[in-house]
């Protein structure tokens, strides 16, 4: 006797490729896609925080017309509570600033410049805003958080429309899916025909397709978003520190954001699978 | 009884009644013919004999189960008391002839270790054992039909549903086939074979010959309605 067990315990072993076999090859573009999208939003998100926490607590001291107090002034303000840093903005560095703006002429120009004192406060600035409103009435105290706010939240901004990008890919995968089981069951109608006059129930019937599905979807995702990493760190390296994704400075993406893209693909496997379920046996509750 | 149809009527989509006022019972342990000719409604009748389609009007009790009150997800549990012969074989071409005939087996949940046995055992009964690992594409006409039947009757069917079972076989083949049918019938399966050929109703003693017409039986003397009980010995 030839006959011999076959090893696969799967109904039908051999349905791979016939209708379904698209599905790994999208969900690769698409997770290469999404992991680029995630990883720029979150490189911006985190450079936003960054940006925010370095600047919390840094001030500047603007005295109109000052520009001859100004040693006086940081000497002032640095003996003001919870002040750990003031600096005078040395008035070589005013001039050159001005000469942005004016030319080399603003230097013989008698201009009433400022007096600017940079300052790193600890908590909150209230004390010193009333010590130099008593002290010096016409000096002004500006938080650089203030000043940099429209920067940090566009940059907010942009992070979240990422964070919208990686969902809208995500529903677009989802959607492929279903194009792709769709196929997959039109390709093996009448083997499911045939499976159900045997007395296969729809879960037999599901099972033959859906682990196929995620299968191919991890597969293809892992494929995907370990290309998306590898075109990240080439990008990082080739950009140094200003373009520092993965290493060096101020990394923008760190071990818990790189944890959270190699989540994807097992993210999408899995909802591939319970999009693919879902789909066959809406689909095989419609037969008789 | 096994089946009973009770002014039974199907209609595809809002084109005309294909088969009305079906009205017949199967006898458990019965061997029946179905015979008329082509496109008088013999694979619609099948179709509901083995429940791949629901009538439009009437009642069909199956396994004394009233088929159309049962839900969704009773109805394979049925399924698998019928073996099927399908016109067309719907093997499925992708596995080998060794899987099809063991995808009832599998399909009803028993281990491989079970499965192996009866398997190789069918397809040496059905002359193909060394046919095992070949794919339906690569086997014959015949070799596919005899395949389809050890798939049809693995399972040990109480109701084995043959369309044309024999048209793609010798007559050597043929015999053997039909005393397969013959020992199942025997054994307690009801068997009810749709064919042309009337030469197989001569060669089985007892067997009950319904003739389809139109869609419906010509059943003057009530025979078809109350049959005489034949139980399996």
């Amino acid at each position: 006797m030839s006959a011999r067990a076959p090893r696969e315990t799967s109904l039908l072993p051999g349905l791979r490729g016939k209708g379904a076999g698209a599905t790994g090859y999208l969900l690769a573009i698409m997770l290469f896609v999404m992991t680029v999208t995630g990883a720029a939003g979150l490189a911006l998100a985190n450079g936003s925080r960054l940006v925010a926490a370095a600047s919390a607590g840094d001030y500047v001291v603007q005295l109109p017309g000052g520009a001859d107090e100004a040693d006086a002034l940081a000497r002032f303000v640095a003996a003001q509570p919870g002040v750990t840093e003031a600096t005078a903005v040395p008035r070589a560095e005013v001039d050159a600033l001005l000469a942005r703006w004016l030319g080399p002429a603003a230097r013989e120009a008698d201009l009433p410049l400022p007096a600017l004192v940079e300052v790193r406060v600890e908590g909150r600035a209230t004390a010193l805003e009333a010590a130099l409103a008593d002290r010096y009435p016409g000096a002004g105290l500006a938080a650089q958080a203030e000043t940099l706010a429209p920067l940090l939240g566009a940059l907010r901004a942009v992070a979240l429309a990422g964070l919208g990008l990686v969902l809208a890919i995500a529903l677009a995968a989802a959607a492929a899916v279903v194009l792709a089981t769709r196929a997959a069951l039109a390709a093996n109608r009448a083997t499911i025909a045939t499976l159900h006059g045997m007395g296969a129930t729809d879960g037999q019937v599901a099972r033959q397709f859906d682990r196929r599905i995620a299968r191919d979807a991890l597969s293809g995702g892992t494929l995907g978003s370990l290309l998306a990493i590898l075109l990240l760190f080439a990008v990082s390296r080739s950009g140094g520190a200003s373009l520092s994704f993965l290493v060096g400075g101020a990394r923008l993406i760190d071990a818990g954001d790189l944890a959270l893209l190699f989540l994807l693909p097992p993210l999408a496997a899995s909802i591939a699978y319970v999009v693919a379920r879902a789909t066959i046996l809406r689909d095989l509750h419609r037969q008789p | 009884m096994i089946a009973a149809f009770d002014h039974v009527g199907l209609r595809y989509g809002t084109g005309a009644e294909v088969l009305h006022d079906l009205d017949f019972k199967l006898a458990r342990g019965g061997f029946y013919y179905l015979t008329g000719p082509s496109g008088a409604g013999k694979t619609s009748l099948l179709k509901l004999l083995y429940l791949a389609q629901k009538p439009t009007r009437g009642r069909i009790t199956l396994f004394d189960e009233d088929i159309l009150a049962l839900p969704r997800h009773a109805l394979p549990a049925l399924r698998r008391r019928i073996g099927i012969v399908y016109q067309d074989f719907r093997l499925v071409d992708e596995l080998s002839a060794y899987d099809n005939v063991a995808l009832p087996l599998r399909i009803m949940g028993h281990d491989e270790e079970e499965i192996a046995g009866p398997v190789a055992e069918m397809l040496d009964w059905v002359g193909l054992a060394d046919r095992a690992t070949a794919r339906p594409p690569t086997l014959s006409g015949g070799e596919q039909q005899r395949v389809a039947i050890a798939r049809a009757v693995i399972g040990k069917p109480e109701l084995l549903v043959a369309d044309e079972p024999t048209g793609n076989v010798d007559a050597e083949m043929a015999g053997r086939l039909l005393s397969l049918f013959s020992g199942l019938n025997r054994l307690g399966t009801t068997v009810f074979v749709a064919t042309h050929d009337l030469s197989l109703v001569k060669q089985t003693p007892g067997a009950t010959l319904l003739r389809l017409d139109r869609g419906t039986f010509n059943d003057p003397t009530g025979a078809l309605r109350h049959p005489p009980r034949r139980e399996a010995s």
